[in-house]
C-alpha cells in the first residue's frame, strides 16, 4: 500500500467525524447490553449502567474504564457521525441513551423541540473547572441543557509550499480564481453560506434575504474553480495533495500537522464560524442520576486532560488545559489567539426553515 | 407431477404466511409511511403533520430538481450502456469457456461484492487520485521517456502534469460502471448460456460471418437477459449516492444525494419523501418498459 493511502488511513483513526461521516454508513446499532445479574444500586439509586451516544474516537483511551473503576457504573457507548443522525433518531422517541453529545446548534434546536433534559447544576461540581468564556453562550443561555466537551473553529488548512504567503481571507476560497482547481470547500450548506455571509462583511446569523441572492452569484461563480465539496475529510484532500486549500476544523488539520510540517492552518481575518460539542441528558433517560455523576466526572481535570490528550480537539476545560503539554497547550491552531477568537462568532440555530432555505441555495449552486 | 395448490392449502398458506409477514410489516407498511410523509408539512422542529398537500411535489419537479432527475437519469443511462457495451463481451467470452475457466471466470465477476462498496469506493480514490496509482505510473513512464529522449540527444519533455481523473464526472461514471458491471454480466451470461449453440453453428455454415452471427443472431436471442441486465444496473445507477458523493466534482449531485440532504441536514422529510417517489416512479416506468420488451419478442423466450 502506498504511503499516501497509508498516511489517510492513520488520520482516519484519529478524526472524529473524518471517513465514517464521509460514508452516512456509520450506523453503528445499539448493543445494550443485556443484564442477566442483579444489579447493585449506585449511590444515585439506579442500576450502575450507562448509555453515552458519541461522536467515533471522541473519548479517552481508558476513561469509560477508569469511570467504572471509581462508580463501578458501566458506560455502554454507541457511536454516531452526525448531529443529523442524533437528531432524527431522537427525535423518534429516546431508545435508551442517557448522555448524548450534540454540537452547539443542535442544542438549541433539540432543546426547542423538547428532546432535552434540563441539567442539574448541583449534580456537577466539576463546572467551576470549564473556562468562565463557555459558561453562558447564546445557544445555551446559563447552561441549562448542556455542559462544554470541546471547541471546534473553521478555517483554511492548506500547504505551505503551493500557497503564497498566508491565506489569510476567505476570498481565496469563495471569490478568486487565484488558487483554481485546488480549493475544496465543506460540503455543509449552513455553514458555507454563512462564512460567505461573514467574508461579506455581515455576522453569520440573522443574515438579510437580500444578501442571499449575492452570495448564491458569488459561490456560481467560483463553482469552477472548486475541486471538490468534501464531507469533513478535508484534512485527508490536503495531506494527499489533491488540494492545497481546505475549508476544514482547526483539531483536524492540527493531527496532520503532527506528520506533516508543510500543513498549516489560518483563521481568516474577517472571523469565522465556532462549533462547541456538549453533554447533555436526552429526554427520557432512564438513569438521570448516572448521566449527572458521568457528565460530573468527564468535566474533571485529570479525566478531562486523557481525553485531550486522545482527541486533540480544543478543551473548554480550564483545569484540565493546565494539564496538558505545551504543545498542545500552547499550540496556536489548536488554541488561536484572542484577538482572532473575538472576530468569530457561534452559528446560531434561525428554525427549520432557514436551514431549508440554506439547503436549497447550496443545491441551486451545485447545479448551476 | 405438478400439484395445485388447491390441493394443498394449508402447506401453501404455511409456505407463504412468513415472507408475506416479513414484506407487510418492514416493507409495505413502512413505505405506506414515507409516502403518507410525501404528502405533509413539517410542524415545529420533530412533528410532520398529514395534510394531504401537493406542496412537497410541486417542488419537486421545480426546474431545479427536474434538472437532477434528469442529470441522474443521464448518468445512470451512460452507465447502463457502457455496462452493457462492456458486460456483453466478457458474458459472451465466459459462455464459451471451458467448464472449469467458467467456474473461475464467474467467481471472478461475483469477487468484488464480497467487499464492502465503500472500501470498494476508497480503493479507487486511491488509484485515481492527483498523486494515485495512475497519476504515478504515468509519471514514472514520462520521467523514464524524458531521461530516454535527452540519452538519444531529444529535447526533454517538460514537466509532468498529473491527469484531473478524480472529483469530476468521469470519475463518477468509472466508479458507477466498475460497481456495477456484475449486475449487468450474470444476466447476460444467463441468457447467453441458455442460447442453442447449434444456431450459431447453422448461422456460421449458412455464411454469415462472426460479427453478423452476434448481431442478427445471438443479439435478438439474448434481448431478455439484455433487458433484464439493462434494469438491474440502470435502478441502482439512478439511486447511487455514495459514488457521486465520494468521486465527483463540485457539480456532480445526483438526486439521491439530494435526497439524503432532505432527510439529514435539511431536516424537511416530506419533501425528500416526494422525491424518493417520484423516484421509485421512475424506476416502475422502467420496469413497465422492460415487460413491454419482454411480450414483444416472444419468439426469444423459448
Amino acid at each position: 500500500m502506498s504511503t499516501i493511502t497509508q498516511r489517510g488511513l492513520n488520520r482516519a483513526g484519529l478524526s472524529r467525524r473524518s471517513l465514517l461521516t464521509a460514508t452516512g454508513a456509520a450506523a453503528i446499532g445499539l448493543t445494550f447490553t443485556a443484564c442477566g445479574k442483579k444489579p447493585k444500586a449506585t449511590p444515585g439509586g439506579e442500576e450502575p449502567k450507562l448509555n453515552f451516544y458519541n461522536w467515533d474516537t471522541y473519548i479517552g483511551e481508558t476513561t469509560l474504564g477508569d469511570f467504572k473503576k471509581a462508580t463501578g457504573i458501566d458506560v455502554n457507548m454507541s457511536l454516531f457521525a452526525t448531529n443529523d443522525e442524533l437528531f432524527a433518531k431522537l427525535k423518534a422517541g429516546n431508545p435508551g441513551f442517557d448522555v448524548v453529545v450534540p454540537s452547539n446548534e443542535f442544542v438549541t434546536r433539540m432543546s426547542q423541540g423538547g428532546l432535552l433534559e434540563p441539567l442539574d447544576h448541583a449534580k456537577i461540581p466539576n463546572m467551576k473547572n470549564i473556562d468562565p468564556s463557555f459558561l453562558n453562550p447564546d445557544f445555551d443561555p446559563g447552561r441549562k441543557y448542556s455542559m462544554p466537551y470541546t471547541w471546534l473553529l473553521l478555517g483554511i488548512g492548506y500547504r505551505k509550499s503551493k500557497v503564497q504567503g498566508v491565506p489569510d481571507s476567505w476570498k481565496w476560497l469563495f471569490d478568486s480564481d487565484k488558487y483554481k482547481g485546488r480549493i475544496s470547500l465543506l460540503s455543509e450548506s449552513a455553514d458555507l453560506v454563512r462564512l460567505s455571509a461573514k467574508y461579506l462583511g455581515h455576522s453569520v446569523n440573522n443574515i438579510p434575504e437580500d444578501m442571499l441572492p449575492k452570495i448564491e452569484q458569488m459561490l456560481i461563480k467560483q463553482k469552477p474553480f472548486v475541486k471538490a465539496f468534501h464531507d469533513d475529510n478535508g484534512q485527508d484532500l490536503l495531506a494527499s495533495g489533491e488540494v492545497d486549500l481546505v475549508l476544514e476544523y482547526n483539531g483536524d488539520i492540527a493531527q496532520v500537522m503532527k506528520d506533516d510540517p508543510d500543513i498549516d492552518f489560518v483563521v481568516p481575518k474577517e472571523g469565522s464560524l465556532i462549533n462547541s460539542d456538549t453533554l447533555c441528558i436526552p429526554k427520557g433517560a432512564p438513569r438521570p442520576n448516572n448521566a449527572h455523576a458521568f457528565i460530573n466526572y468527564l468535566l474533571d481535570a485529570q479525566a478531562g486532560a486523557e481525553i485531550s490528550k486522545t482527541i486533540l480537539y480544543p478543551t473548554p476545560n480550564a483545569a484540565a488545559k493546565a494539564l496538558m503539554p505545551d504543545d498542545y497547550k500552547n499550540n496556536p491552531v489548536i488554541f488561536p489567539p484572542a484577538d482572532v477568537m473575538a472576530k468569530c462568532e457561534y452559528g446560531a440555530f434561525e428554525g427549520a426553515e432557514k436551514a431549508s432555505q440554506y439547503e436549497e441555495l447550496i443545491t441551486r449552486v451545485r447545479a448551476a | 407431477m405438478e400439484q395445485s395448490w388447491k390441493q394443498a392449502k394449508a402447506v401453501f398458506a404455511a409456505a407463504l404466511g412468513p415472507p408475506l409477514v416479513w414484506l407487510v410489516l418492514f416493507f409495505l407498511a413502512p413505505m405506506a409511511i414515507v409516502w403518507a410523509y410525501s404528502f405533509g408539512h413539517n410542524v415545529g422542529l420533530t412533528d410532520i403533520a398529514i395534510s394531504g398537500t401537493f406542496h412537497n411535489y410541486a417542488r419537486a419537479i421545480e426546474p431545479l430538481y427536474l434538472k437532477i432527475f434528469l442529470k441522474s437519469v443521464w448518468v445512470a443511462g451512460l452507465t447502463t450502456g457502457l455496462c452493457l457495451v462492456i458486460g456483453f463481451p466478457v458474458a459472451l467470452a465466459i459462455t464459451f469457456a471451458s467448464d472449469k475457466a467458467k467456474a473461475w471466470l464467474l467467481l471472478l465477476i461475483m469477487l468484488p461484492f464480497w467487499t464492502n462498496l465503500l472500501i470498494r469506493t476508497y480503493a479507487l480514490i486511491a488509484v485515481l487520485r492527483t498523486e494515485g496509482f495512475v497519476n504515478q505510473g504515468l509519471e514514472w513512464l514520462w520521467k523514464g521517456g524524458g531521461a530516454l529522449a535527452t540519452l538519444v540527444g531529444l529535447q526533454p519533455l517538460g514537466d509532468f502534469q498529473p491527469l484531473e481523473l478524480l472529483h469530476n464526472n468521469f470519475a463518477v461514471i468509472l466508479g458507477l460502471v466498475y460497481v456495477h458491471l456484475p449486475f449487468m454480466v450474470l444476466p447476460l451470461y444467463s441468457a447467453l448460456d441458455r442460447l442453442d449453440k447449434s444456431l450459431l453453428e447453422a448461422s456460421l455454415d449458412l455464411g454469415a460471418g462472426h460479427l453478423r452471427t452476434i448481431f442478427k443472431v445471438v443479439v435478438p436471442l439474448a434481448i431478455p437477459g439484455i433487458a433484464s441486465g439493462v434494469l438491474i444496473t440502470f435502478i441502482p445507477a439512478l439511486g447511487a449516492y455514495l459514488t457521486p458523493d465520494l468521486l465527483g466534482g463540485p457539480d456532480s449531485q445526483m438526486i439521491a444525494n439530494i435526497i439524503e440532504r432532505q432527510f439529514k441536514r435539511a431536516n424537511d422529510w416530506p419533501f425528500g419523501a416526494a422525491m424518493s417517489f417520484l423516484l421509485m416512479y421512475l424506476t416502475f416506468i422502467a420496469i413497465a418498459i422492460q415487460a413491454v420488451l419482454n411480450k414483444k419478442t416472444p419468439e426469444a423466450k423459448g
